[in-house]
């Protein structure tokens, strides 16, 4: 079984495998979408690891995440620079993530670092209010949103400090038999 | 004869005692279901339900040891520092440097922090402390987020980041710039050791589980496993664990591949998920119910099909050739011919079938002899066993699902932050996710809200009169129904052969319970009820008396006609009399609610369109909706014994109406805006779909297998005192003939004879969910307990940072003088 693909190096391959959720034919399926975003831009050879970065609009356009709420969040969570410009290991990162293998802390990790809208390790209320105008699309009226943000922070703050934090969401995820499947995307 | 006579007095006497016994073990047997489910409510499927508590006990002790850390560090530091204080003005001199730049950051601070204003004194120190705690979250947000520091012209982003108090705390950037590389390389130095003490793959594991970036992962992988082992990581499994490996791998894959489409296999999937993002959770309910309603009712038409209506029309038995043409009149009375077909008990004949014809078809070496007594016998009691064990096994499960040990009403974060499907890609799917989270939000939020008005005294009494004028008029309406159809029913007697006779009886009942639950909901309207769930428990209640004493008058109706007719021989084969009736009976009550359905909810949407000038559809009524299912099934249960056939129609019936029902709800009703706790609700249901119906049902077909004389012109059982006893001749049969059926015989009738047999597992069964129920008020004392300790643990933390806070500031007036 010798390696036919001149993208990565052996090490590389295996690295990848041992840090992702994926095997070495997802890994390679991954980069080749990942290429299809811009094929000019990424070259087909990795093996001297370039430094290669699509922008946001490019990632944000894929059709898993076109329509998706919260893919400017997600983009900002997994990419280096925090802007939304992915690398090919911040790509990987994060279709492992999202994927079905990986376990429910780490998913419950991210999902609270997307949530947060303002990146201060908590959700406080306006972080709420966001993502429920995201969720609902503006259809709830400010009263309802701002009921809704108490309610929540009611429910879910165990600590009462006002705003949840990370432990406060795991916390919650841990009760939520569907979190799993939900938070995930196929690729 | 006397013999026979003592015998079948004992068994009388112990069959009474068989049936309390046998009622009890079920009723706690579903109590410890139900124990069992509710104790997993809200868990995770994988963890045994005993750990649960013990779950959500670590992760409070968890929380709370850091926190204690934490405090504990604090008081060490408030001594120290207030003693190094005076000591050493001037290293604080040094860090004070930059103070300059701090002033923006307090300013921040005082912002975000909630009033309590840090110096940066404090705020190294807390820090020390914090780098200290092992929490693995912690570390790894930290090494997640410095190498944002390596870039300081990113600024942008880094300057948002308010330095916080009560978490982990970030150093602020100036100070520490030179301090940053060393802190990374010091986090992924420890990560590193903590998992070169593992072995290869379960540090691989770990490696993978951990939330940092991929870049650093493979940094740490490549520090803690030397290259050699690194190449042989993955590729040197020892021989029997690579298949393993694999497989596990392709299981998981294919379960998770599996799952969506095994939904999109079940019956009407993509039509509900449709229905549910435009209508709500609430409409949604009623046709799961709906489902679940008929995929029982097709495992029933299989049982009976298959052991017993095909046997039967393999060998049909001579016929009246007079009754051969079928009318339509005949086809909804089910007189005629349909009394002669399989529908109907008499068609069952009494004999062993034996199959040893040459000229049948099908080749038959050996005889196989099929007795359709036994057989009629045996099936109609082991459905109902297995309809018993599904149904409170799913009553067990949804319990589990609404009950909710520890706070009540999760629901709603769990709505936010959970509900969102990240697969979905199609743009009208999306818009669909949108609108169904919007009206669940909606719906919870608007049950929430309902508060309490305080009322004064006259308005009280006022609401008082009126709820009791609403209920008297409702029992009364009740009650006249009941006798109106009781003496209908007995004037029908007299007339029994005309066809539309027999009809006029069905329809007025079913016109009853068309017309009654109109009536409720009038009455409903003028009260005024404390929240919305109340009406709804209310209206289902008052719907629910309606059924029963329908049933309950028909029910006795037909025992009492039974009784008498018994000498008179005027009825010749009373099984296929309540056969019919209740064939009329579901046919009546289909007809009607398709009327209803068209005619019905389209003039009233004329009606309010035109004369009262409101464009409100009318909202579909789910309670009475579901109710109507319910008392369908009734039908079909009681009617399963005399009519094996009645499950066909049954299904039929239900799948008919689904689209139907599906049809009006999009043409004539709109989407509800009042609440609806769908769980809750649907827990509801089957309970009273255990509870009054099947028991009921249950009840009265078991005491006509055993206590009423079978009658003697007609069907499998003539010439037995009653359906029970062809069981017994069969057990006596089978004792001669096979030698395991015969040990498993006499077991059974050890078993039985002797009642103490049946008092020792009541008993045990009592001791163990009593003990069930302890446990679980204990674990939530205790967990009320530890929230409660964490809630002060906060405000201890908080009382120690101002104090800090405090000295800090009397001290630094102090070191600036000198």
């Amino acid at each position: 079984m010798g390696n036919k693909q001149t993208i990565f190096t052996a090490q590389q391959l295996d690295a990848y495998q041992d840090c992702t959720y994926f095997t070495r034919k997802e890994i390679l399926r991954l980069f080749y979408r990942y290429r299809d975003l811009a094929p000019q831009l990424v070259p087909l050879d990795y093996t001297n690891q370039p430094d290669v970065k699509l922008p946001y609009e490019l990632i944000g356009s894929m059709p898993e995440l076109k329509d998706n709420p919260f893919r400017q969040r997600i983009a900002e969570v997994f990419s280096e620079d925090g802007e939304g410009n992915m690398t090919l290991d911040d790509f990987l990162d994060m279709f492992s993530v999202l994927s079905e293998m990986a376990p429910r802390d780490l998913k419950a990790y991210y999902a609270f670092k997307i949530y947060d809208f303002n990146n201060d390790d908590f959700i406080c209320k306006s972080d709420l209010e966001k993502t429920l105008n995201k969720l609902t699309r503006n259809e709830l009226t400010e009263d309802e949103v701002k009921m809704v943000c108490e309610k929540v922070m009611d429910e879910a703050d165990l600590d009462n400090d006002g705003r949840l934090s990370l432990e406060d969401f795991q916390h919650m995820i841990n009760r939520a038999p569907d979190f799993l499947s939900t938070f995930h995307i196929r690729i | 004869m006397s013999k026979t006579e003592r015998s079948n007095s004992s068994v009388y006497i112990t069959g009474t005692n068989r049936a309390i016994l046998s009622v009890f073990l079920v009723s706690f047997s579903s109590g410890l279901a139900l124990q069992e489910g509710t104790a997993t409510a809200n868990c995770d499927h994988h963890r045994p339900w005993h750990t649960m508590g013990a779950s959500v006990l670590t992760f409070v002790k968890r929380s709370l040891t850091m926190k204690t850390l934490q405090k504990a560090d604090q008081v060490r530091t408030l001594s120290d520092f207030s003693k190094n204080q005076h000591s050493m003005p001037r290293d604080s001199e040094s860090t004070n440097s930059s103070e300059g730049s701090k002033e923006p950051f307090n300013r921040k601070l005082k912002s975000s922090s909630q009033g309590t204003k840090c110096s940066a004194a404090t705020r190294r120190v807390l820090s020390s402390h914090s780098t200290g705690s092992h929490s693995s979250a912690g570390m790894s947000m930290r090494v997640r987020r410095t190498p944002a520091l390596q870039q300081p012209q990113t600024s942008s982003r880094d300057s948002v980041h308010t330095p916080n108090i009560d978490g982990i705390i970030l150093p602020e950037l100036k100070e520490i710039s030179t301090e940053g590389l060393a802190c990374i390389e010091r986090n992924k130095e420890e990560l590193a050791s903590d998992l070169r003490g593992l072995s290869v793959s379960e540090g691989m594991r770990k490696l993978r589980a951990m939330p940092l970036s991929l870049v650093d992962k493979m940094e740490i992988r490549r520090r803690c496993f030397s290259p050699s082992a690194v190449n042989s990581l993955n590729r040197n499994f020892p021989c029997f664990n690579l298949p393993l490996v694999y497989i596990s791998r392709m299981w998981r894959h294919f379960t998770f591949n599996a799952l969506p489409f095994l939904s999109t296999l079940k019956l009407w999937h993509s039509s509900m998920k449709k229905l549910s993002g435009r209508y709500g959770t609430g409409v949604l309910s009623y046709f799961l119910f709906l489902r679940t309603l008929l995929f029982i009712n097709l495992l029933l038409f299989i049982i009976t099909c298959l052991f017993l209506v095909i046997p039967q029309a393999i060998h049909p038995p001579p016929t009246d050739p007079r009754l051969n043409s079928v009318t339509a009149i005949e086809l909804l009375t089910g007189t005629g011919y349909l009394s002669q077909s399989l529908m109907f008990y008499s068609y069952y004949s009494n004999v062993t079938i034996e199959t040893n014809q040459m000229s049948s078809h099908i080749a038959v070496t050996h005889m196989v002899p099929y007795c359709i007594p036994t057989a009629y016998f045996l099936t109609i009691t082991i459905s109902f066993f297995i309809m018993c064990i599904i149904l409170v096994y799913s009553m067990s499960k949804s319990f589990g699902k609404s009950f909710q040990v520890l706070k009540s009403n999760r629901n709603l974060s769990e709505n936010v932050f959970c509900s969102w499907d990240f697969k979905v890609s199609k743009k009208p799917s999306i818009r669909l996710q949108h609108e169904k989270i919007s009206t669940q939000l909606k719906e919870q939020l608007s049950e929430l809200t309902s508060r309490e008005e305080e009322m004064s005294l006259m308005q009280r009494l006022r609401n008082l009169i009126v709820h009791v004028l609403a209920w008297v008029t409702c029992l009364a309406s009740i009650l006249l129904s009941a006798v109106g159809v009781y003496f209908i029913s007995k004037h029908t007697v007299s007339s029994e052969f005309k066809n539309l006779d027999l009809l006029f009886k069905s329809a007025v009942v079913s016109g009853f319970n068309l017309l009654l639950p109109g009536i409720f909901n009038l009455c409903s309207w003028f009260e005024k009820h404390s929240s919305p769930s109340t009406r709804v428990y209310v209206s289902i209640f008052r719907n629910l008396l309606l059924k029963i004493s329908l049933i309950g008058v028909l029910c006795y109706h037909w025992l009492e006609k039974i009784a008498v007719k018994q000498d008179r021989q005027v009825l010749e084969c009373w099984e296929n009399f309540v056969g019919q009736e209740l064939y009329r009976l579901l046919l009546m009550d289909f007809i009607f609610t398709v009327l209803y359905t068209f005619l019905g909810e389209f003039i009233w949407r004329l009606f309010s369109k035109k004369v009262l000038k409101k464009n409100r559809k009318p909202v579909f009524d789910i309670a009475r909706n579901v109710l109507e299912l319910i008392y369908g099934q009734t039908l079909t249960w009681l009617g399963v014994r005399f009519s094996p056939l009645l499950p066909a129609v049954q299904i039929a019936k239900l799948f008919v109406l689904f689209y139907m029902k599906k049809c009006s709800l999009k043409l004539n009703c709109q989407a509800s805006k009042k609440p609806w706790r769908a769980t809750q609700m649907t827990t509801l249901f089957i309970t009273l779909l255990w509870f009054p119906s099947f028991l009921g049902a249950a009840v009265s077909v078991m005491y006509t297998v055993w206590m009423i004389t079978p009658s003697s012109g007609c069907g499998p059982f003539r010439n037995l005192t009653s359906m029970f006893e062809s069981g017994k001749l069969w057990a006596e049969r089978m004792k001669d003939s096979h030698k395991i059926l015969s040990w498993l015989i006499q077991a059974y009738n050890t078993v039985i004879d002797n009642p103490l047999f049946l008092f020792l597992p009541t008993c045990v069964f009592l001791l163990v969910v009593y003990f069930h129920a302890q446990i679980v008020d204990g674990q939530r004392k205790i967990i009320r307990r530890l929230e409660k300790q964490i809630e002060n643990e906060v405000k201890d933390k908080r009382f120690l940072i101002t104090q800090l806070q405090h000295w800090n500031e009397e001290n630094e007036p102090g070191s600036t003088q000198r």
